[in-house]
């Protein structure tokens, strides 16, 4: 499959990033026993001959020294210095970063205008070397946080320049969106800035939320803790751990939730990168679940959470997994699908499964979704048939659908709250670039985005008359 | 005559496997229940239709495989080649690494042109090895973006490239609970095209496929191989060598021309649905014994009452009394649920064949009054076994057998564009909403046409 180019910007993208690199190797060291650089590792790793300096890529044969596809760019240095302290700095090199020291200070406008406009041709330079390298470039992902400086302003900027170098290359973005507690003051500001151009600009979002992170990292630390499981647990198979990768024992606060995050993007690539009976490439996943422009936001749930290493415990039923999927202990964001309404579906699951597991679940799960009129099968469906570590089976479920809403009627609120006061206005319009109407068209962006939303959620309970047919001349 | 495959997107590229498994596993079998004269006869002309001879110990496909992405073709070059039986020609495969994404418009009008000279230069040697090309069969998915979208434009361009030759395209129907939520248009754009290029369309739908997998063939968890299985059988059921009433004392040579000349009088009618029984699991064929008055009985009320498979059929369906000579544009007199017909060929394979009598095939009254019934029916026979059934009969049908299952398709596919839903995704690689109406156009005239049988 074609290679993915990954961005992590800022400080929680870069943390993000890197449990994904880390785990990413995991996972093909699990499968790929001989080493040999194969296909599927090819979509995210470089395989390259490092006595020659950087010598030219190694397409097939065994395993040299392999680099990540990827551009690290981050306005402080801690996090990305860390990442090249750490057993990782292997798979980096130095070309691959752009970094700066003074942070952007959780200012949107100092990340996207002042840093955007300053490191502008050295981030166009270098995706343009690291692009060079791939045969033909499928994707990129981009990794940021709304909420901050770098991740939301420098990180939405780098987003335009990707549509505007390589516009055939589908963006996929993971946000992660500022919870109820944030304690940066400015993240409204900032988070609907950034959203005004992922609207206009991304292909498909993934938003996560670190509620969600830290209430599935409480349930596994309960169920793992909790005398009934205990250490039956396979540590490796937790989604929140790092068991088994590179990482040392010593793991940080943010680990577990960096985990969940970087385990999703591992489940949404397997597809393209490992065989099945039925693919899903990532283009797939764009083409389906996006049936108008802008409402390109889904909700991610990934299922199991853990495996149980006892072989004497009965395993939890298949169907129990599909179940969970629709569960929002599951998902990784505080929202509602199964009370709002599903645009579409996606269910890519992993491991031992078959079309009729599938289908006996789809049936099961249908009758208590509602789905829009003009969509009411409207399912996606992956088999891939290698699960991930630890794990006999597993399941991704995306889902298009607007109980996303709520979320982003929160941001607006929170955001004309200090708006309406003018608070803090003063330190973004000051940078050079930014003007007031850079914030009225950002939030008159958000109210058409929750327009679209409000519409389809208007035909949710209406009768459904089906259009009539076109009539043939006999 | 020979016939060349081309195996188009991942399912295409499935099926085709597992159809060269089954046929190979056929002529390999020692249950042929016939003489070994026969069975070598027999042998000889599945070769030349779908083998090449060429300096290789394994007989070597006749098959163009086509992806646009890497893995599925890898694993079937490599799989074939594993079996020690057959493989493919090493050369005679195109893949890129990007897939179509499910967008027919991606596969139609990108990727179609971009690769057209690669693909062709492809198939004419392909067609070139045969020593008399007795046309082409491509197998595809109408639910995805390569089988459907390319194969679409394939197909076209063996129709221009070849313009004399048979092209027969099957087409797989896909679960009408999505496997790909764009499913309905993509289906909706390729059929419309295809209607236009191909000689005819022979379906294989997975809802009931898996339905014989589950309650025919007792299969627990049911996997895509599974139902591929069951599709393969299907096939090599119906183009398995035969003799039909023009061979004489030969195995007939050209599969596709005998198949269009019964089936297809008319280019508006170009649908054409397949039943096989009996169909049971491998472990329970030495249990069961069969008789033809039986399959035939059988099978002939699968026709009329449009049955899906040998279970649950329903009895009650009879055809229209005759003697009231009613035109076919007033079907008023007809039962409901009746399932007209244009043209039929039943295929028998196996022990005592000769004995068979199909008659009630013959009844004017399950067909339009188009035809004279001795032409609207045909029958080939063998005497040879296939695949291990002792006795194994096929119904190919030009018939209402597709109407229900055209119609949803139709109708959803026109639920969604009435919303716009995923029209931009098409219309940015070039496909309008006009391409769409004339789509839906065309085959609005064939739902009519089927329906005022």
């Amino acid at each position: 499959p074609d290679p993915s180019l990954s961005v992590p910007v800022g400080q929680c993208g870069n943390q993000v990033g890197c449990r994904f690199w880390d785990l990413a190797l995991r996972e093909h060291a699990a499968v790929n026993k001989k080493g040999i650089y194969d296909e599927a590792l090819s979509s995210f790793f470089r395989n390259i001959d490092t006595r020659c300096g950087d010598g030219p890529d190694i397409y097939k044969g065994k395993i040299r020294s392999l680099k990540a596809r990827a551009l690290l760019i981050d306005m402080e240095e801690g996090v990305v210095n860390e990442i090249l302290q750490g057993p990782l700095r292997d798979v980096f090199d130095s070309k691959q970063l752009i970094t700066d020291v003074s942070g952007s200070g959780n200012n949107w406008a100092v990340g996207h205008k002042l840093y955007g406009y300053q490191y502008r041709e050295n981030i166009v330079e270098k995706l343009r070397k690291t692009a060079e390298h791939c045969d033909c470039l499928q994707c990129f992902f981009i990794i940021h946080s709304m909420g901050g400086g770098t991740g939301s302003g420098l990180g939405t900027f780098v987003l335009n320049l990707l549509e505007e170098e390589f516009p055939e290359v589908y963006r996929f973005v993971t946000s992660v969106y500022p919870s109820g507690e944030d304690d940066v003051i400015t993240s409204p500001y900032n988070s609907v800035l950034a959203m005004k151009e992922l609207n206009e600009h991304a292909d498909c979002v993934l938003p996560i939320e670190n509620e969600s992170l830290f209430d599935i990292v409480n349930k596994i630390h309960q169920m793992t803790n909790s005398g009934k499981l205990g250490s039956s647990v396979k540590q490796s198979s937790l989604v929140t751990s790092s068991a088994g990768s590179a990482k040392t024992a010593l793991e940080k606060p943010f680990d577990a939730m960096n985990n969940i995050v970087a385990n999703l993007l591992l489940n949404l690539t397997s597809s393209a990168r490992f065989e099945g009976s039925l693919n899903m490439d990532l283009n797939e996943i764009s083409m389906n679940l996006v049936p108008f422009p802008r409402l390109h936001y889904l909700v991610s749930s990934l299922t199991p959470l853990y495996t149980l290493a006892d072989v004497n415990v009965p395993s939890r039923k298949l169907d129990q997994m599909f179940s969970d999927a629709f569960s929002r202990d599951h998902q990784l964001i505080q929202a509602d699908p199964k009370h709002s309404l599903y645009l579409a579906c996606a269910l890519l699951v992993r491991g031992n499964v078959q079309v009729s597991d599938l289908r006996r679940n789809i049936e099961r799960l249908k009758p208590s979704l509602h789905f829009v009129s003009w969509n009411q099968e409207g399912w996606k469906t992956g088999l891939c048939s290698v699960p991930p570590v630890g794990h006999s089976h597993s399941l991704l479920a995306l889902a298009n659908n607007t109980c996303v809403k709520p979320t982003f009627i929160q941001l607006k609120d929170k955001f004309m709250k200090l708006y309406k006061k003018k608070a803090h206005l003063h330190h973004y319009l000051h940078i050079e670039g930014m003007e007031q109407s850079c914030f009225s068209e950002a939030i008159s962006s958000l109210s058409d985005l929750i327009e679209e939303y409000d519409e389809l959620d208007a035909t949710k309970d209406g009768p459904r008359t089906d259009p009539s047919r076109l009539k043939i001349a006999a | 005559m020979s016939v060349v495959t081309v195996q188009l997107g991942q399912c295409g590229n499935q099926i085709g496997h597992e159809v060269f498994n089954a046929i190979c596993g056929d002529i390999r079998g020692t249950h042929g229940l016939c003489s070994k004269k026969e069975n070598d006869s027999y042998h000889n002309a599945c070769k030349e239709r779908f083998f090449s001879e060429e300096e290789s110990e394994v007989p070597v496909a006749r098959a163009v495989l086509v992806d646009m992405e890497p893995k599925v073709i890898s694993q079937t070059l490599s799989i074939a080649a594993q079996s020690g039986y057959w493989k493919y020609d090493d050369r005679s495969h195109f893949c890129q690494k990007q897939g179509s994404g499910n967008n027919w418009a991606n596969g139609y009008s990108v990727h179609g042109p971009r690769h057209k000279e690669t693909i062709m230069d492809l198939i004419q040697k392909e067609a070139e090895k045969c020593d008399r090309l007795g046309g082409f069969f491509t197998i595809m998915s109408m639910a995805g973006g390569t089988g459907s979208g390319l194969g679409a434009f394939v197909t076209q361009c063996l129709r221009d490239a070849f313009p004399t030759s048979f092209i027969l395209n099957h087409v797989i129907w896909p679960y009408g609970t999505g496997e790909v939520i764009v499913q309905n248009y993509n289906s909706v754009l390729t059929l419309s095209h295809l209607y236009r290029s191909s000689d005819a369309l022979l379906v294989h739908e997975n809802d009931v496929i898996h339905k014989i997998c589950a309650q025919l063939m007792n299969i627990k968890q049911i996997s895509f191989r599974d139902v591929n299985q069951v599709i393969a059988h299907q096939l090599g059921s119906v183009f398995q060598p035969t003799y039909t009433a023009e061979s004489g004392l030969h195995y007939s040579r050209n599969p596709l021309g005998d198949l269009m000349e019964t089936l297809v009088p008319h280019p508006e009618f170009k649908m054409l649905g397949l039943r096989n029984i009996p169909q049971m699991p491998e472990n329970s064929l030495a249990y069961s014994t069969f008789s033809w008055p039986g399959l035939i009985k059988h099978l002939r009320q699968m026709l009329i009452a449009n049955a899906k498979m040998e279970e649950g059929i329903d009895w009650k369906v009879k055809p229209p009394r005759l003697g009231c000579s009613i035109p076919s544009s007033h079907p008023t007199n007809k039962p409901l649920h009746f399932n007209t017909s244009i043209a039929n060929l039943v295929i028998l394979r196996g022990k005592d064949t000769h004995s068979a009598d199909l008659g009630s095939f013959q009844d004017p009254s399950l067909y339009t009054s188009w035809l004279k019934p001795r032409d609207a029916f045909n029958v080939w026979k063998t005497p040879r076994a296939f695949n291990k059934y002792e006795k194994s009969a096929s119904l190919v049908s030009n018939s209402q057998f597709l109407l229900k299952p055209l119609d949803n398709v139709v109708g959803k596919a026109w639920n969604m564009f009435a919303s716009k839903a995923y029209v931009h995704q098409y219309t940015k690689f070039g496909i309008e909403e006009e391409d769409f109406l004339d789509s839906f156009t065309a085959l609005e005239q064939v739902i009519s046409s089927y329906s005022t049988l």
